[in-house]
């Protein structure tokens, strides 16, 4: 099956949306090593295809869960670059009005429930979702996303059994980058897939080349479609590999220059611009113009949060609780 | 005498400790091939082998509940969680395995045991990265808890840590790690439960630990400027809790400021200010006042954090509310 059968609008929105992702980080990054930023971030150079292929496959009312590297997958749920930069920044524009930060950007509007900061807690949250929509007999699937590490916390397989033995409309999508900070999969893992894990659970595991946007759009499609028929889960394991340091300033030593070299062949960007050149979809110019208009969405995300205030002192103390929140912070 | 960071001090310690006693090992998150993200034990796993280095997965509920497994058949762990919390991850095997099983089996097991994990603000890493969680554990009976405040209490605090029979949890400080302090060659160790005077002083007792201690000397020299002369105590251990030392300190001064990094409901603080209004209210000529973090979660902008949990400023107002 070509890229072809696609047609041109659905293959330059999935390329649009690549190039913003890989334009967001790359630029995020430098700013962090700029000193622009606070805290920690932790980029998804490489991963962008497992991201965008997945969301692409999803309606807009579905609903996703992300990681502590999660930029690329909200922008790909609908997320706005200005919101999010704007909270890597600190301010109070931001999605969280300064208070969350890179690792926990949330948009309801579009479906994104949330990143998290604890590994493997996405799980059971989106879970969780799944359970909600089954209760309330709506048809809203949801897909969590997570690390190759994070399959290895109890939560992903209390969650996962659970999604299982009640049916609920849930995707489990590994994003295996092959790493969990330093420690290789490998190391920690004795299946020689995550996906196979699928079967202590009776429900459909597939592998699929995360790097590949177009196969990961077809897994998610047939998952979506069965947990939206009230078929139940299925866990999906992308393989990709995560192109920078866990965080911004990673020495990597851990890394072998081989790997590197091999998985650099597999960027799933230049990969996905000769798919669409190949198949004379659009010209070069076209998506050149696509990457001029994704970096002047981002440079104006970065201007607007270095135009956005702090929050204010007083701020400290708000929305620590729904009612009754000054008395319960106070004492 | 040398001066090292109280990361190389708490590397020391791990390491003299690895050499000194077979049964002790290692096990957390990239700890082995990367030598932990803070670079505490950098070599070890080539030195000592992985299977006393162990690089786990991201299991924390896992690994800890085997570190008490391997701890009552006799080896001494020392877990590393990559930040304090996480512990919220593992809470079973702290709080309802290690913590018990001398209690409940009668006395029989002994759980040689120590977590490791850094605690507090000040890194811009947002709630579930900053917290300062000490009274979870000091909440439960049978964990001893330990924070110290420089290189030198690291080092020798660490090493008691391990030879302890009971499981310890041993906070360390993440903005802490690069900071430098005398430390001798020699080998030495601090007794458990020790409260340490750092700063003797007339007019008031500042009593806190960790990072605080040091927000709390530069308090005192501030407020020395201004004629008031602060005791500095830093407990170092939290339980067992030297109640000695602060006896003999607010029997000499009158006044007591207690400043924690933890939020002020249910901290520490408020034990330490409890105790002693009920051991020594006589000796008062003030109430005692704690210096806490917010009731609220760590912010991540850096103007929001920065007003999160208490400074030099706060503490000085502190000792002046006291003092008035
Ligand atoms: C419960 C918990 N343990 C440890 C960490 C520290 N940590 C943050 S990311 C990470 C590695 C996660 O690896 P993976 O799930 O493969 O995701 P990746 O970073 O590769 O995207 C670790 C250990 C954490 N945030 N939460
Ligand atoms: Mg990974």
């Amino acid at each position: 099956m070509g890229i072809k059968q696609y047609g041109k609008e659905m293959a330059l929105e999935c390329y649009q949306k690549m190039s913003k992702i890989r334009q967001f980080e790359l630029k995020a990054a430098e700013l962090f090593m700029q000193g622009e930023m606070a805290g920690n971030i932790h980029t998804c150079v490489g991963q962008e295809a497992s991201a965008v292929g997945a969301c692409m496959a999803l309606q807009k009312t579905d609903f996703i869960t992300a990681t502590h590297r999660g930029h690329g997958q909200c922008l790909a749920k609908g997320g706005k670059a200005d919101l999010m930069m704007a909270e890597l920044f600190g301010r109070v524009t931001g999605y969280c009005k300064g208070k969350g930060g890179s690792m926990h950007i949330v948009d309801i509007g579009v479906g994104m429930l949330g990143a998290n900061g604890i590994v493997g807690a996405g799980i059971p949250i989106a879970a969780g979702s799944a359970l909600a929509s089954k209760i309330q007999k709506t048809d809203e699937v949801t897909l969590v996303f997570f690390g190759d590490a994070a399959s290895n916390q109890g939560t992903f397989h209390e969650a996962i059994n659970m999604a299982s033995a009640w049916n609920l409309p849930c995707i489990f999508l590994c994003e295996n980058n092959q790493y969990g900070v330093s420690v290789c999969i490998d190391r920690v893992c004795n299946v020689e897939n995550i996906a196979d894990r699928a079967c202590a659970y009776n429900i459909p595991g597939k592998v699929v080349d995360g790097n590949d946007v177009f196969a990961v759009y077809e897994v998610v499609k047939e998952a979506a479609e069965r947990a939206r028929k009230g078929d139940g889960p299925t866990l999906i394991e992308a393989k990709t590999f995560r192109q920078r340091g866990h965080y911004e300033g990673d020495p990597q030593m851990y890394k072998t220059p081989e790997e590197i070299e091999e998985w650099n062949k597999r960027d799933p960007l230049p990969r996905i611009r000769t798919e669409i050149l190949k198949a004379r979809l659009a010209k070069k110019s076209e998506l050149d113009s696509i990457d001029a208009l994704a970096s002047k969405e981002i440079e104006e995300a970065v201007e607007f949060a270095k135009n956005s205030p702090y929050p204010e002192v007083q701020d400290l103390t708000t929305e620590v609780y729904a009612v009754d929140n000054e008395r319960s912070v106070i004492r | 005498m040398r001066s090292i960071s109280y990361s190389k001090a708490l590397s020391e310690a791990l390491h003299e400790e690895m050499i000194r006693d077979e049964s002790v090992f290692i096990l957390g998150e990239d700890m082995g091939l990367m030598g932990s993200v803070f670079g505490l034990t950098k070599g070890f796993m080539t030195e000592f082998g992985a299977q006393r280095v162990i690089d786990t997965p991201i299991s924390e509920s896992g690994f800890t509940g085997m570190a008490v497994g391997a701890a009552i058949r006799g080896l001494r762990p020392v877990v590393e969680l990559m930040y304090v919390d996480f512990a919220t991850v593992c809470m079973d095997p702290i709080a309802n395995q290690a913590a018990k099983m001398r209690y409940m089996t009668g006395g029989q097991i002994n759980v040689p045991m120590v977590i490791r994990a850094p605690g507090g603000a000040g890194r811009r890493n947002a709630g579930q990265h900053s917290q300062s969680l000490e009274s979870l554990f000091t909440h439960i009976p049978g964990l001893k808890v330990m924070a110290p405040g420089t290189p030198y209490d690291a080092k020798g605090m660490l090493k008691t840590a391990i030879r302890d029979d009971d499981p310890v949890i041993f906070i360390e400080h993440k903005i802490l790690y690069a900071q430098k302090g005398e430390v001798p060659e020699e080998e030495y160790t601090i007794p458990m439960g020790k409260a340490d005077l750092k700063r003797p002083g007339k007019d008031v007792t500042i009593i806190t630990y960790s990072r605080e201690v040091l927000f709390a000397l530069e308090a005192a020299r501030e407020l020395e400027k201004e004629g008031i002369d602060a005791e500095v105590l830093d407990l170092r251990t939290l339980v067992p809790l030297d109640w000695e030392a602060i006896e003999t300190s607010v029997k000499k001064t009158h006044r007591v400021v207690v400043v924690s990094e933890a939020v002020k409901r249910n901290g520490f603080a408020s034990e330490i200010s409890a105790q002693i209004m009920e051991g020594v209210f006589d000796y008062l000529d003030a109430p005692v006042k704690r210096v806490a973090a917010k009731n609220v979660v760590p912010p991540f902008s850096p103007p929001l954090e920065d007003c999160f949990f208490p400074g030099v400023k706060d503490i000085i107002e502190g000792v002046k509310e006291v003092i008035k």
